[in-house]
């Protein structure tokens, strides 16, 4: 069971003195000591919580059954159990400002960021509103507007173009940060260590999180690392990381805010490691028979990130049964246009081969 | 509002499936994420789940069904508060398809999606005729099998034959390869042979040159050659370059192979063809098999050869079958082409999946009275430039077909060579049929007009033969 309650393994928030105390013990952030446990949210905060991850969660469904009718083809690599994550983080940033970069495994990603549900199913499809007009598909989508740039399919090539966000924020001196999202196996490419260098050396703004997700395909992370806490990855560079619980939005928004300070402050990089679990397969067609049912059951029914924030809203009072239902039906609602949208919307048409090659 | 529930399909290929088991009866309430039922197609059985949550009104299809058309319903989900016995007679207007969660057992691939295509084409009927290669003893059994066994049976068989020869690569042993090539290869030759890497391109090409250096024989897998981008420099730099830079005191017997070129649907980063990439390199050989018996024989030699190989693959290939002769060891020259069909009035190169579109043209052809010899490289460096100038002597007329793109194509080199060595025998310019010059677009439409088809191949035939 690697989804820590807590900080597992390393330091919580950077301490100190794991940094020249002349740089860092001055700011705030650096010698703040995270909670055993995560604060609480507000009502607001465990609705819009529940309401975005629902959101990714039934548009993912929605994928993989598309994808099951021949609507959707290629490589679809979904994000249900992950939700937490990029929602989570999502409310650390400043959606539009502060850039967010990553692989193939974007759908989520991009949902969170705001993008518009029919212009991503719809790309899904390959249609003309998609948005990248049918060219980019599943893997790769960009919006300047919600400053999300992909959606990238060379594993850890995102990690790099992510660190150049960041030079171009310090360039610009302006105090955007940069989300850089890879997964457990990305985590091993060597050019992420060649950007952690260059990050560190250069201060540059730039939040490292490694969505551990304890596979990448099908090799456990036990098989494919040395280090499995990759919150520690960066110590080499004196890169200060923690070890959060990703499943639980709130730890995620906690540990985000801690980053985003530590950047925004000009004090360099940061990583942190997501301890979460993709319930589905690597993609579409995948036997995962390197892991067993059990192991996936036991996430689903103990740590799955939607859940906690609904029995919370329940406990609490926050909500009604009805209350949540009600959501629910919103929220099916428009994944239900949009796989329409997408379904209806005609292909590109074919002079668009020729277009956006060179400027 | 009922919903039906259709019948998934679990590539763009099926069409049909076996209803094989319902984990659910009517009446039963499901939620989202229950496993609701077991399909079984020739080559994997899928987990169907429920998306919605209800109960279920009626299974429309009972279970050991076969050919159960994609799309069907095969049952119907009475939503909450819904009279189940009502939702069961109603027709049911909203249309719906359950989750997937497939068990391949078979060609899987790198995300498990378009492989599953690869392994469901059908295969192109051949007749292959094995114009340059060692005399194959009359009697000689033939077996069909498709290229992915045959790539793994000449694995096999070269690690039988020499302990120094390893597999790395991502996925090569316990997953048993992305697209399956390497099947059994970890429980016959164990984990000291059969090795499974970190996603880290640059760091194991680099390291199994070392190896290679070292006098060890690796066959490094890559997922694709999408991702040996990672590597080039220590393909290059490295294995490439070491013989010619010690002064023959060190080189590199290493193959480099994976799949090559466009899958199906998968876009600009997973579909690019690497051939002239390769073949531009002194040092390396480079090798791109069309058949089944041509990818066994050559990846054997290519183990076997004391430099290094870029073996060239192809996703769609791997599941086309073709009859490889039974010998115990059979081996193929490297650097040889094959004359595929003979003919007198125009000649075809071609070599990997482009021969796939040439030969459905040289049968339409032949219909309007063309009549094509047609020749599959088979290795492109060092390439056999003669066979080809030798039957464009007797024909006067070439064209080229491959995936890659114009400039700088295989292509470009074959009409340059021709023009070089053959000027006075063309009795019209060579013409390329390629790729078009675009990066892969996903959609549908833009894919297939990305690629190069049968009608260009007929197309460029008819010019050149002026028609
Ligand atoms: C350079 C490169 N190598 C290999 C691949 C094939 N591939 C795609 S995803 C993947 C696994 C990545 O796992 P991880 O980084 O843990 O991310 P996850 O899929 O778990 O989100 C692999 C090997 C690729 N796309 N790019
Ligand atoms: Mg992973």
């Amino acid at each position: 069971m690697a989804v820590a309650k807590s900080k597992v393994g390393s330091k919580s928030a950077p301490a100190a003195g794991r940094k020249p105390a002349a740089i860092k013990s001055a700011k705030p952030t650096a010698s703040a000591k995270a909670p055993a446990a995560p604060l609480e949210f507000s009502r607001e905060e465990d609705l819009a919580a529940y309401r975005e991850m629902l959101l990714i969660r039934r548009f993912e469904e929605k994928a993989g059954q598309m994808y099951g009718m021949g609507l959707i083809h290629g490589f679809c690599h979904l994000y249900i159990g992950q939700e937490a994550v990029v929602v989570g983080m999502q409310m650390a940033i400043r959606t539009g400002e502060d850039q967010v970069i990553t692989g193939y495994r974007d759908h989520g990603h991009m949902l969170a960021t705001g993008m518009d549900a029919k212009g991503v199913m719809a790309e899904l499809t390959g249609r003309r509103h998609g948005y990248s007009h049918g060219k980019g598909g599943s893997m790769h989508m960009f919006s300047i507007e919600k400053q999300f740039f992909g959606g990238h399919g060379i594993v850890g090539a995102q990690v790099s173009l992510g660190t150049g966000l960041a030079f171009a924020n310090r360039y610009r001196k302006n105090d955007n940060v940069t989300l850089t999202y890879f997964g457990d196996g990305a985590a091993n490419q060597g050019q992420v260590y060649e950007s952690f260098n260059m990050a560190e050396l250069w201060k540059l703004p730039v939040i490292y999180i490694i969505e551990n997700n304890r596979y990448a395909m099908g090799t456990s992370v036990s098989r494919s690392s040395a280090q499995t806490d990759f919150s520690k990855r960066g110590l080499s560079f004196n890169i200060p990381g923690e070890q959060v619980d990703g499943m639980d939005i709130r730890a995620v928004k906690e540990a985000g805010e801690r980053a985003v300070a530590w950047c925004r402050a000009g004090n360099g990089p940061y990583i942190l490691e997501m301890q979460t679990y993709r319930y589905r397969g690597h993609s579409m067609s995948d036997p995962a028979k390197y892991r067993s049912k059990d192991e996936v059951q036991k996430m689903r029914t103990e740590h799955d990130p939607i859940e906690q924030v609904r029995v919370r809203l329940l406990d609490k009072g926050w909500a009604s049964e009805e209350d949540l239902k009600k959501i629910d039906a919103d929220i099916r609602e428009i994944v239900n246009q949009s796989a329409d949208f997408a379904q209806n919307d005609p292909e590109p048409d074919a002079s668009e081969l020729w277009t956006d090659i060179v400027k | 509002m009922p919903i039906d529930i259709l019948m998934p399909a679990l590539s763009p290929t099926m069409e049909e499936g076996t209803l094989s088991k319902w984990l659910k009866k009517e009446g039963d309430t499901v939620k989202s994420g229950d496993v609701i039922a077991e399909i079984e197609t020739d080559k994997a059985t899928m987990e169907v789940e429920a998306i919605d949550e209800g109960t279920i009104a009626k299974l429309l299809i009972p279970e050991g069904t076969e050919n159960v058309k994609v799309n069907t319903p095969i049952a119907i989900i009475a939503a909450d508060g819904e009279d189940a016995t009502a939702a069961a007679a109603a027709p049911a207007p909203a249309k719906d398809v359950s989750g997937v969660h497939e068990a391949a057992k078979n060609g899987s691939g790198e995300s498990g999606s378009a492989p599953a295509v690869a392994a469901a084409a059908p295969a192109a009927p051949v007749s292959v005729v094995v114009a340059s290669d060692p005399a194959i003893p009359a009697g000689t059994e033939f077996v069909s099998m498709t290229v992915r066994e045959a790539l793994r049976d000449a694995m096999a068989e070269e690690m039988r034959r020499d302990g120094d020869v390893f597999i790395i690569g991502e996925e090569v042993a316990e997953y048993q390869g992305a697209y399956k090539i390497t099947q059994g290869l970890l429980q016959e030759f164990s984990a000291e042979r059969v090795i499974d890497t970190p996603i880290t391109e640059h760091g194991f090409a680099g390291l199994a040159t070392g190896a290679a250096l070292a006098g060890l024989k690796p066959i490094v897998e890559f997922m694709t050659f999408n991702f040996a981008m990672q590597a080039i420099d220590q393909i290059i730099n490295s294995a490439a370059k070491t013989l010619y830079m010690s002064g023959g005191q060190l080189g590199a017997s290493i193959v480099f192979r994976g799949p090559n070129g466009a899958a199906a649907r998968v876009g600009a980063q997973h579909s690019q063809d690497y051939t002239s990439w390769y073949s531009h390199i002194p040092g390396l050989k480079v090798v791109a098999p069309f058949t089944a018996a041509d990818a066994k024989g050559l990846l054997k030699a290519a183990i076997r050869d004391p430099n290094p190989v870029i073996f060239l693959e192809n996703e769609i290939l791997y599941g086309h079958s073709f009859d490889v002769p039974k010998l115990d060891d059979f081996v193929l020259p490297i650097g040889k082409a094959r004359i595929h069909k003979t003919g007198k009035d125009v000649t075809i190169v071609s070599f990997g999946i482009g021969m796939t579109y040439a030969i459905k043209a040289i049968d339409e052809l032949a219909a309007q009275g063309i009549d094509v010899e047609l020749i599959d490289l088979r290795t492109i460096r060092p390439m056999d430039i003669e066979t080809v100038i030798e039957s464009v002597k007797k024909t006067g007329r070439c064209v080229t077909v491959e995936e890659g793109w114009p400039q700088n194509s295989i292509g470009s080199d074959i009409a340059s060579q021709l023009m070089e060595k053959a000027f006075d025998y063309l009795d019209a310019p060579v013409l390329k049929v390629t790729g078009k010059d675009v990066p892969m677009p996903y959609a549908a439409n833009l894919e297939k007009l990305a690629l190069p088809s049968v009608a260009d191949v007929i197309a460029a035939v008819k010019a050149v033969t002026y028609r």
